[in-house]
């Protein structure tokens, strides 16, 4: 019997233009960066380079700081509160009105699918800053008091996963809660946050309240390290993470730190198999599994393994890779070469520490980064694949007997992102909930977020929350 | 002390630690002398080594399950015990305070009663917080949501000085109000109202292991304890700037929240040492 098969559906990049090379965004400006060096962005799907992107050395951070503390004391700390709110409307219309441009961009530079950045990314986007715009007038009632103040400078440092998504966690409540911004985003993905600059300058935004510097690592630290800045708000590695409670330490700058996750992913017997699949698969395969919350150990009760195993194959084979740009594709791009090779390598671990791994036998384009869907079952917990982040679309099978024994399994990590439980019985889930040791507990779902939903882990996964009236305090001083 | 051959001898107490519900003396053998204001010996306490404050963090871990998992209400009741037994114990620590910090009685019983107060203050904090600081968050899809605090873990408590026994009530008791466990590291001038505060805490149905008290140098004890990694938090009111630094940097091997707030009486400072959890769950039928 031969399937339907579908034809090329490929999203227009019309909508998009990229220019040769980009500067950095400082007090409403784009001015050349004073290092005068650029770095090459290129489109993982491809391997071709995109354009060029400035490099901000701690010359360009210093003017970028200077920008956002003048910024701050005399125009945004002096607005009225609703005056402020009006201003993050403004941006989360002009972001739903160049959506399409956006969702495009951001496939373009990160590799995700256009289905991904366009239904859940950029909509993402503009609801937080819809939803932040709310808040600007009535931080009396944010948890911390009537006397509720912002810090002052902020500064941001986003990964790559989520570009312009963690740009609007980080921006809108800052902004929201009458910070001014210095926000750098990764390396691999500065053209959306540099497309959100002209949005800015499309919403009249004050000069200096958003400034964007693009760079690598060095960046950051020069951000992190500066004198001028009151608080940081970091979403990255937690091996970062602690490099920046380290360096912040004795200082009085604050921290919000998003780190890595190791979530477990529980399915019991009781479960409804066939959406439990689905969980699964959308727990480890959204965003090619670039998601620190990914739901990246499978633990299954014992007794359904084999069944569920079965079906979550058959439902693998399903899963299209290819073009990001194509509207069917599921799976796109890895982000870049490095992180590659960092899923080969624990892949090849899980393979030498003797799991055994299965990869939905799908052709891989010839060029850009790629990495098959992939599982690996007979995995124990000292397993590095069991244990250490791998950032890509690998999930770790684990069993258990009792449900005891699937929260000892769970919470075995240094990690507390989120996790995932699925059953039919309503005590259970709740019972395993409470006992589960993560900050985002997805039941009988997965990988859902929210504006008003707060965002953030336990232990070793970070500080803080982001989203909801508890991600909105963390940028007002004494918050929670 | 000098005392006439025919009177009575006082009986002197031995201040030791609290651990796990008993009271052993340091493992390491070692004590401090502590004077009175007026430089007169009053006691040798016991200075805590690392190996007793591992044992410490080892109880507090094991009281954890217990008290988290204990209803809220149970945990006020308990609470508001050691605020009864706390009362009757007054006079003694009226006593302490008076020779140890060099204060008049009546400011002595001042501190007391403040500290009996902020007892039953947070004792009725416990069923409340969930209220206070959890949400039901209004999502935009077929989900029902919300967000509750929970209690963090296994809490160091570096208790500030004077006022003595009002620092150290107040950081116990925002601590683990909540379903906290706890080491404290008392402060090391006036160590002696901690040990007394731990005979009422032996007597107040507080689970064994839920509160662990520690004497001794504080500069010694807070780099074993911020390099702990079954800490998972520290109330760090009672160290120095040197102190704190040396203890953040050490903390960041397992990201410990370490916090420093001067406020004694708001819930701020219970959700110092909680966790927000937000569960997800489709609604459908």
């Amino acid at each position: 019997m031969s399937a339907f098969e579908y034809a090329p559906a490929l999203e227009s990049t019309s909508i998009v233009q990229i220019a040769e090379s980009y500067k950095l965004f400082i007090n409403g400006k784009f001015v050349a960066p004073k290092s005068g060096k650029y770095f090459p962005t290129i489109n993982p799907a491809t391997g071709k380079v995109l354009a060029k992107i400035a490099e901000a050395n701690s010359k360009d951070v210093d003017l970028a700081v200077e920008s956002a503390r003048n910024a701050y004391a005399k125009v945004w700390s002096k607005m009225p509160a609703a005056e402020r709110g009006k201003y993050l409307y403004r941006i989360a219309r002009i972001l739903q009105e160049r959506a399409r441009e956006f969702a495009v961009l951001e496939t373009l530079d990160n590799g995700k699918p256009i289905r991904e950045s366009r239904d859940t990314d950029i909509p993402l986007v503009a609801a937080h800053f819809f939803y932040h715009a709310g808040w600007a007038d009535k931080l009396q009632y944010a948890g911390v008091g009537s006397a509720a103040k912002p810090y002052g400078v902020v500064g941001q440092i986003i990964p790559w996963n989520f570009p312009m998504l963690m740009l609007a966690w980080k921006v809108a409540p800052a902004l929201a809660a009458g910070n001014t911004v210095v926000l750098k985003p990764a390396e691999t993905t500065s053209l959306t946050a540099l497309l959100f600059a002209e949005v800015c300058q499309q919403a009249g935004l004050p000069d200096g309240v958003v400034n964007i510097v693009t760079g690598a690592g060095s960046t950051g630290s020069a951000i992190v390290n500066h004198p001028g800045i009151d608080k940081i708000a970091f979403t990255g590695s937690t091996q970062v993470g602690k490099l920046i409670a380290t360096a912040i330490a004795g200082s009085k700058k604050a921290a919000t730190l998003e780190l890595g996750g190791k979530a477990a992913n529980i399915v019991f017997d009781d479960a409804a198999i066939d959406e439990a699949v689905e969980g699964i698969v959308n727990g480890i395969f959204f965003n090619q599994g670039h998601v620190c919350c990914a739901g990246s150990r499978l633990l299954v009760q014992e007794n359904i393994h084999d069944e569920l195993l079965e079906k979550l194959k058959v439902r693998m084979s399903h899963i299209r890779l290819g073009n990001p740009l194509d509207k069917n594709t599921d799976i796109g791009a890895i982000n870049s070469e490095s992180q590659l090779q960092k899923i080969q390598e624990l892949t090849a671990a899980g393979d030498s520490e003797g799991a055994e791994r299965w990869s939905v036998p799908c052709e891989l384009p010839a060029e850009g980064f790629w990495f098959p869907p992939t599982i690996f079952t007979g995995v124990s917990q000292t397993h590095r694949i069991a244990r250490e982040e791998i950032f890509g679309p690998v999930l770790s099978v684990l069993t258990f007997r009792t449900p005891q024994e699937a929260i000892e399994k769970a919470n075995n990590t240094p990690f507390g992102l989120s996790a995932g439980v699925w059953s039919e019985k309503g005590s259970k889930i709740l019972w395993t909930a409470s006992k589960l040791r993560a900050g985002v507990i997805w039941a009988n779902t997965f990988n859902k977020f929210d504006p008003a939903s707060p965002f953030g882990g336990y232990k070793e996964s970070g500080w803080g929350r982001e989203g909801g009236r508890h991600g909105l305090s963390a940028y007002l001083k004494g918050g929670n | 002390m000098a005392t006439p051959a025919t009177s009575r001898i006082d009986v002197l107490k031995t201040y030791k630690l609290f651990i796990g519900g008993a009271f052993p003396r340091s493992e390491s053998g070692r004590v401090y002398a502590i004077k009175d204001s007026k430089g007169k010996h009053l006691a040798n306490p016991a200075q805590a080594s690392r190996k007793d404050l591992r044992d410490a963090v080892v109880a507090a871990r094991a009281a954890f399950g217990g008290w988290s998992g204990a209803t809220a209400y149970n945990r006020g009741q308990i609470l508001y015990r050691m605020a009864e037994m706390l009362e009757g114990r007054a006079e003694q620590l009226v006593t302490e305070l008076v020779a140890l910090e060099g204060v008049t009685p009546r400011v002595a019983s001042v501190q007391v009663q403040e500290s009996i107060d902020l007892l039953v203050w947070y004792a009725g904090w416990s069923d409340k917080i969930s209220t206070l600081a959890g949400s039901t968050n209004p999502v935009s899809g077929p989900y029902y949501n919300f967000s509750t605090p929970e209690p963090i873990g296994v809490v160091a408590v570096f208790a500030a000085a004077k006022p003595s026994l009002l620092n150290l009530v107040g950081s116990i008791a925002s601590v683990i109000s909540s379903g906290n466990t706890t080491v404290v590291i008392a402060s090391e001038k006036f160590p002696l109202v901690a040990i007394t505060f731990a005979e009422i805490l032996a007597t107040s149905d507080l689970p064994a292991g839920v509160v662990n008290i520690l004497t001794g140098s504080s500069s010694e004890l807070a780099p074993w304890a911020a390099s702990h990694m079954d800490i998972d938090a520290i109330d760090a009111n009672g160290l120095t700037a040197k102190q704190l630094k040396e203890a953040q940097v050490a903390g960041a091997a397992n990201l410990k929240r370490i916090r420093v707030r001067s406020e004694i009486k708001t819930p701020e400072r219970i959700l110092d040492y909680m966790e927000i959890k937000t569960v997800w769950h489709p609604i459908g039928i």
